[in-house]
């Protein structure tokens, strides 16, 4: 305790209650010092799942603002609520049927509220990972699925963008469908994958995923922090 | 309004994908011409409609962020294609320009962007041909005069009157580009009339009626293709003669130029296929 | 037949349009003109008159103004320049704002084969 008892304390406020946590701490953890416990809405703690979607507003500034709960830091005067998960549907399909060159608007199709776009940019504003979220809506609009899954490459799918659109757009589907085309139809086929995936089959690797499947936490550890990268080609 | 090195172009959403056939027409053509169109950099989905209630600014966001962007390349003269854009963006730019609170609220609101001062004007690609009427007669090197083409405006060219690019109720802008190939130029008392537009979404009986109206009107009079610059206008007129027994192409324009130029670029995604057309009258082999 | 006049409805149109609906003089130009009259179920000149008496009810069971295209015919050849495309324009928004759609994006025939600004302009003027 005698290290938190050194530290600034700020309040923050959850739900409408103020409470005393110490600087420094992400929202995440600053939500479980004031006693609240994550069921869901928390995932890897490290940036990647999107789970720990949040809103908050700091004191004295009017405009709200996105982010994910593991990922920022409280400050005095915080105003906070996590929100539960986007009920934005996700639109089936069969990869095979989603061939841009045979339809110049696949994306289009799927999700035709991509139509409903003003341009008022609150999806790229909302988004936590930096993403042009409205320039990857509006790519996708004029059919350009290769930009779309470009532009947006680093989404986590934690649905702020949706939840804030006034069009009702989904985007991290969206994005998603793009980035599958693009996997799909766009990208080049990479030789050493299918040489990869012989290998596999033939089962080359067998012994190795044995040894490793065999290990304990500890041993997997050690290995993992010692793992070095084979140079490309 | 012509810069040294051609125009700044803004596409719209439709001509890169299903009206293609345009694009490529329309830069092959001005590219013929000696003044290339540059596309944007970055551009917005105007909204293919303007929105006309006095507090709706939400509408007026997308083209006034175009309008923006043209302005940050250093540009003030902005070149479209399709009707439908050039008709948002101009009436946009209209209501911003007579409504300084409007332009100031929208910039207020884009407080992450610069602001726009309103000082873009907007052109028609037809308003840049007109201009051209020498350089592309000389450039005409195939004689069409055994083609007969009705002109068809539809709404967004012409109308309201403040952004019209020609007469609201007797255009002849289309009538004179035609002229220019040497093909017989038709007159349509149906050209200024709607096609039945958006409605083809959700409504396709009310486009099917416009067709026979419009396109009925032109096989009485025996044309060999109707010659239009609007993607929605080319999109309605050829795939809602499905339901009638009528057979007649619908070109942009610039696929008419081409044509006449000698250039072989657009024609690929006509639902009426027009190639036909042009080889029984020996224009292509 | 008893009219109830909602005189709030007609300031609502005239706010949203800009326009003053009691210029009109019911001479019918814009009836002649419209390419859609015959899918109407009222011409465009008796939804003036059904705004002036603030018969509010009695215009939105009609679909008039979902048939009208914004083809701006009408509003180019009032002879009391009144800009009748923005009229219809505020009954649509009027419907609009309560968040009703008056198209089903989930079930659009032939959205493959659609240009985008047919599929853009019908949510602009179809969905709330």
């Amino acid at each position: 305790m005698s290290d938190e008892e050194d530290k600034k304390m700020i309040d923050i406020y959850v739900m409408g209650r103020r409470y005393k946590v110490p600087e420094g701490l992400t929202i995440m953890t600053a939500l479980e010092y004031s006693g609240y416990k994550y069921v869901r809405g928390c995932g890897c703690r490290g940036g990647f799942c999107g789970a720990c979607s949040t809103v908050y507003r700091k004191e004295g500034e009017y405009k709200l603002k996105m982010d994910l709960a593991c990922q920022t830091a409280v400050e005095d005067g915080m105003f906070l609520v996590q929100l539960p998960f986007v009920p934005a549907v996700r639109k089936g399909f069969e990869i095979e049927d989603v061939d841009p060159k045979q339809n110049d608007n696949v994306l289009l199709e799927k999700y035709p509220e991509i139509a409903r776009c003003v341009s008022c940019n609150t999806c790229t504003k909302a988004c936590p990972q930096d993403i042009k979220v409205m320039d990857y809506v509006q790519a996708s609009l004029r059919g350009d699925v290769d930009r779309a899954a470009k532009l947006s490459f680093d989404c986590i799918q934690c649905g702020l963008c949706s939840i804030r659109c006034p069009a009702d757009i989904k985007h991290y589907h969206l994005a998603q469908l793009a980035r599958r085309i693009k996997g799909r139809y766009i990208d080049l086929e990479s030789s050493e994958l299918a040489k990869m995936v012989e290998e596999l089959q033939e089962g080359k690797y067998d012994e190795e995923l044995n040894k490793l499947c065999s290990m304990s936490k500890e041993e997997l550890k050690k290995v993992y922090d010692e793992r070095t990268f084979q140079k490309e080609g | 309004m012509i810069t040294m090195d051609g125009y700044l172009y803004y596409p719209g959403c439709t001509l890169k994908t299903k009206a293609s056939d345009y694009e490529e027409s329309a830069m092959a053509v001005m590219d013929a011409l000696g003044k290339p169109l540059v596309e944007m950099e970055d551009w917005y989905c105007c909204g293919a409609v303007q929105s006309l209630t006095t507090d709706d600014l939400m509408h007026q966001l997308a083209p006034i962020r175009t309008m923006c962007c043209a302005q940050e390349e250093g540009e003030n003269e902005l070149v479209t294609l399709c009707d439908m854009c050039y008709n948002v963006l101009k009436q946009a730019n209209k209501r911003i320009k007579d409504n300084p609170d409007d332009l100031e609220t929208i910039n207020e609101f884009q407080d992450e962007d610069p602001d726009y001062l309103g000082d873009v004007e907007v052109y028609h690609l037809f308003e840049v041909l007109k201009e051209m009427k020498k350089e592309i007669k000389k450039k005409v090197v195939k004689d069409l005069s055994s083609l007969k083409i009705a002109p068809y405006y539809g709404c967004m060219l012409l109308r309201p009157t403040e952004i019209a690019v020609d007469d609201t109720e007797d255009p002849k802008i289309m009538e004179e580009l035609i002229g220019l190939t040497g093909a017989a130029v038709i007159d349509n008392p149906k050209k200024t009339e709607c096609c039945g537009s958006y409605h083809t979404v959700n409504r396709g009986d009310i486009v099917e009626k416009r067709v026979k109206e419009i396109v009925g009107r032109a096989v009485e009079d025996d044309v060999d293709m109707i010659v239009l610059s609007c993607p929605l206008c080319q999109f309605n007129l050829e795939y809602h003669q499905r339901v009638t027994d009528f057979d007649v192409p619908v070109l942009y324009l610039t696929e008419l130029l081409a044509i006449a130029f000698g250039l072989e670029v657009g024609l690929k995604k006509h639902k009426i296929d027009p190639i036909k057309k042009l080889k029984e009258k020996d224009i292509l082999e | 037949m008893k009219v109830k006049r909602d005189l709030e409805f007609l300031d609502k149109v005239e706010e949203l349009s800009g326009q003053s609906v009691n210029a009109c003089i019911r001479c019918g130009t814009c009836s002649a003109g419209c390419p859609f009259v015959k899918d109407m179920d009222v011409l465009p000149e008796r939804i003036f008159k059904k705004i002036v008496l603030g018969d509010k009810e009695g215009i939105l069971e009609q679909n008039t103004m979902w048939i009208c295209a914004e083809c701006f015919t009408c509003s180019v050849r009032c002879p009391r320049d009144i800009d009748i495309a923005k009229i219809m324009e505020a009954v649509r928004q009027i419907v609009l704002r309560e968040d009703i759609d008056k198209v089903d994006l989930d079930h659009i025939q032939n959205l493959e084969d659609l240009p985008q600004l047919a599929v853009v302009g019908c949510f602009r003027k179809e969905t709330a």
